[in-house]
């Protein structure tokens, strides 16, 4: 830690928010789970709500969120992050409720209970990160991996004939009734960042409202699994991800 | 005190809300849809809830989810869908959380029947989903005595911060019985002081299972079994003109009490037979057969299944009397005549 | 060196080794170009991000700190000047 200089009197602008914990990461550097814990982070300050909210952890790379963020938080078994989400926010729904996901957890196995938490309009948040490839398990392939994208189950690149075509959340859940806010948002560079920080921030203030369901689904880079450095990481998910995976809100319902 | 006709899963329903459950999660399946259709009217009433899931999986993590708000909670199913709860309830052993489950067996493998059986003891007793845990194990045998285990199985649950299950089956379940229901004083308040509210005032709560280091995960298995060994002194027994008994029937649930009818036609012909009915089938009361093994010389395990309560029967007596077995499976619930001359043929 | 020392200082950052795993996304952020990759490595194994500034060229955008998936950054800014830190 540099020590301050004590003649030039400066305020702190930016500084860890309270809803995170001073625990340093597992995550490999360059990983987009930081960031988006961090917005998470932010939102809960900025709303106030830290003290009245409860966190569902996934099984994937963030499993260990809740040694992160400073907040309640339960574990889910992979993909049943919102049903367990739905069994708590029935029971307490006067606390905020949410879900942080990968794609293997909320579209492979979990996709059900995603589905069905969507259409019901549960009143929770979900956090999808879509980092288009399983991270925690050495980089096999997603529901979301890219055609022609190369994986350790995928070692020729995704072939559309043999595995289909990745799943595009965002778009597929907005058909849905259930649904009042869901959006996709990027933490590939500081431009987006800002972005998804107000995405995160709407989708709490959805349940706030208590409107019902909201998404975000958060494009995030996966360094060691796409074996890039963390700038090629960003590089490629801008380039690769945002023209199948295009950014924006797919429905806004009361916010 | 009110008497009510009702079928033994309305009265599981009724029994449980009397016990200060207000929430309900499950999915529909035969033969214990009544509890779910009870629960969907009388929960919302009582500003509780009652969700149908997608899915029995969806269910069980519900349960996860409102058992970790502290909250009394329950879910229902039989075979195949308590099949699929397996690994949510070893989340829910690994993470301490208290909550009611029944199953109204029916009889499998695979899709199996929807007619009663008892071939899911293993499941329920063993264990069930991966780990090193179990459940603690209910078994009634008549309508009044679901609604008093009931009771039992949300104390029970707190008592021990555990998955407590309810062993039934379509016999139990849908046969219509008169029944009274006590209003049950919660026995006292349960420390929750680990359930998740925010973090007000206080550090924050985590309910997790996940111990990447050996000596914690080690330790917190120790931990579990420590709690199991404790559970033994809950266990519990019927013994019934045991006695003088120089021959012992062992049974639980329907069967046990279909055997008691055997045991007193046979009592008329002047056989000195007796019936053991565990209520606990985990922790099994082991202690109680190893006792009675002493005096008697035989004991006929009989069951709806091809011979699972039998093995632990074994275990108790340990070669201190002979054990025989007598099963019908598939659905087929065996008459009391059926059971007597089984008994007759094992006198010799 | 006088020239840079009589330049005043507007906002400056303080990277925590503690956090910091040398990822460089921070390094591409800044608009200055002023923060680079250490060569001395942390007790952690990485080497991390340093921004010595000695032209007092940070101007407290906070784009290092936005970017940095580690939360390592905390971005001081002269008083009166104090803006861009909560959207
Ligand atoms: C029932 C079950 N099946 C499989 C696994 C193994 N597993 C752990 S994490 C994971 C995938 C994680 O990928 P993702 O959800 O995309 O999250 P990421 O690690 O990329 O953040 C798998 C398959 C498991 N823990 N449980
Ligand atoms: S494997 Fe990928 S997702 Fe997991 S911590 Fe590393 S960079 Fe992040
Ligand atoms: S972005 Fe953060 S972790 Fe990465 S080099 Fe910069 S300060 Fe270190
Ligand atoms: S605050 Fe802005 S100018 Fe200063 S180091 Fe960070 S990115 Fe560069």
């Amino acid at each position: 830690m540099e020590t301050i200089d004590k003649t030039d009197k400066m305020d702190r602008v930016f500084q860890r928010p309270e809803a995170l914990t001073k625990a340093t990461t597992h995550y490999c550097p360059g990983c987009g789970h930081g960031v988006a814990h961090r917005l998470i982070a932010e939102v809960l300050d900025e709303l106030g709500i830290r003290e009245q909210t409860v966190g569902v952890a996934p099984v994937g790379c963030s499993v260990l969120m809740y040694n992160y963020m400073n907040i309640d938080m339960l574990e889910a078994a992979h993909g049943r992050a919102p049903a367990v989400a739905t069994g708590f926010k029935r029971a307490r729904p006067d606390l905020t409720v949410f879900c942080y996901q990968g794609d293997g957890d909320l579209a492979a196995i979990g996709m059900g209970e995603t589905i069905a938490a969507a259409a019901r309009g549960e009143k929770i948040c979900v956090i999808f990160v879509n980092n288009a490839t399983y991270g925690m398990t050495g980089g096999q392939m997603a529901p979301t991996t890219l055609v022609g994208q190369k994986t350790s189950t995928s070692a020729q690149g995704r072939m559309s004939e043999r595995c289909g075509f990745p799943i595009k959340v965002a778009e597929m859940l907005s058909v849905l009734d259930g649904p009042q806010y869901i959006a996709r948002v990027s933490v590939s560079s500081a431009k987006y960042i800002a972005r998804a920080k107000q995405a995160i921030k709407k989708a709490f203030e959805v349940q706030q409202l208590d409107l019902g369901y909201s998404l975000v689904e958060v494009l995030s880079p996966c360094p060691t699994d796409w074996h890039m450095t963390p700038q090629q990481a960003v590089n490629w998910l801008e380039e690769n991800m945002l023209p199948y995976y295009p950014l924006g809100e797919f429905k806004v319902q009361g916010v | 005190m009110e008497k009510l006709f009702m079928t033994g899963n309305e009265a599981i329903a009724e029994a449980a809300i009397r016990s200060g459950c207000l929430y309900y999660f499950g999915y529909p399946i035969t033969p214990q849809n009544e509890i779910p259709e009870y629960m969907s009217t009388r929960l919302p009433e009582l500003g509780g809830a009652f969700l149908q899931a997608e899915s029995e999986i969806a269910a069980i993590y519900m349960v996860y989810g409102a058992a970790g708000a502290g909250m009394r909670v329950m879910s229902s199913s039989s075979s195949p869908g308590i099949s699929l709860k397996q690994e949510g309830l070893s989340y829910i052993a690994a993470a301490e959380l208290p909550c009611v489950i029944v199953n109204m067996m029916r009889g499998g493998p695979g899709l199996g029947g929807i007619q009663p059986s008892q071939s899911d003891y293993f499941q329920a007793t063993k264990g069930g989903g991966h780990g090193d845990y179990h459940l603690f194990v209910l078994a009634p045998s008549t309508v009044q005595e679901a609604v008093s285990l009931t009771g039992d199985a949300f104390d029970i649950a707190d008592k021990y911060r555990t998955p407590v299950m309810i062993l039934g089956d379509g016999i139990i379940g849908q046969m219509m019985e008169p029944v009274e229901f006590e209003q049950r004083p919660r026995s006292k308040e349960y420390d929750k002081s680990w359930a998740l509210s925010g973090a007000k005032g206080r550090p924050r709560n985590v309910i997790k299972t996940l111990y990447l280091d050996p000596q914690k995960l080690e330790q917190h298995n120790l931990k579990l079994q420590d709690k199991y060994q404790k559970m033994k002194e809950d266990v519990r027994i019927e013994h019934y003109l045991c006695d003088d008994a120089e021959i012992v029937i062992a049974a639980y649930g329907t069967v046990a009490r279909i055997a008691k009818t055997a045991v007193q036609i046979l009592r008329d012909k002047g056989i000195k037979v007796g019936l053991l009915r565990p209520i606990t089938l985990y922790p099994f009361p082991y202690d109680h057969f190893q006792e009675i093994a002493e005096r008697i010389r035989k004991v006929l395990v009989v069951e709806m299944s091809l011979g699972q309560m039998v093995e632990d029967v074994k275990l108790a007596v340990n070669g201190k009397a002979e054990v025989a077995f007598y099963g019908r499976t598939g659905g087929i619930v065996p008459s009391y005549e059926e059971i007597a001359a089984e008994l007759e043929k094992q006198l010799f | 060196m006088s020239e840079e020392k009589k330049k005043e200082r507007r906002a400056r950052i303080a990277i925590d080794e503690h956090f910091c795993k040398g990822c460089g996304l921070c390094v591409d952020a800044c608009p200055q170009h002023i923060i680079e990759i250490s060569s001395q490595v942390t007790s952690s194994g990485y080497y991390p991000a340093a921004c010595p500034d000695p032209q007092s060229k940070c101007t407290g955008c906070t784009l290092c700190a936005r970017v940095c998936p580690d939360v390592a950054i905390e971005v001081f800014v002269k008083q009166k000047t104090n803006h861009g830190e909560r959207e």
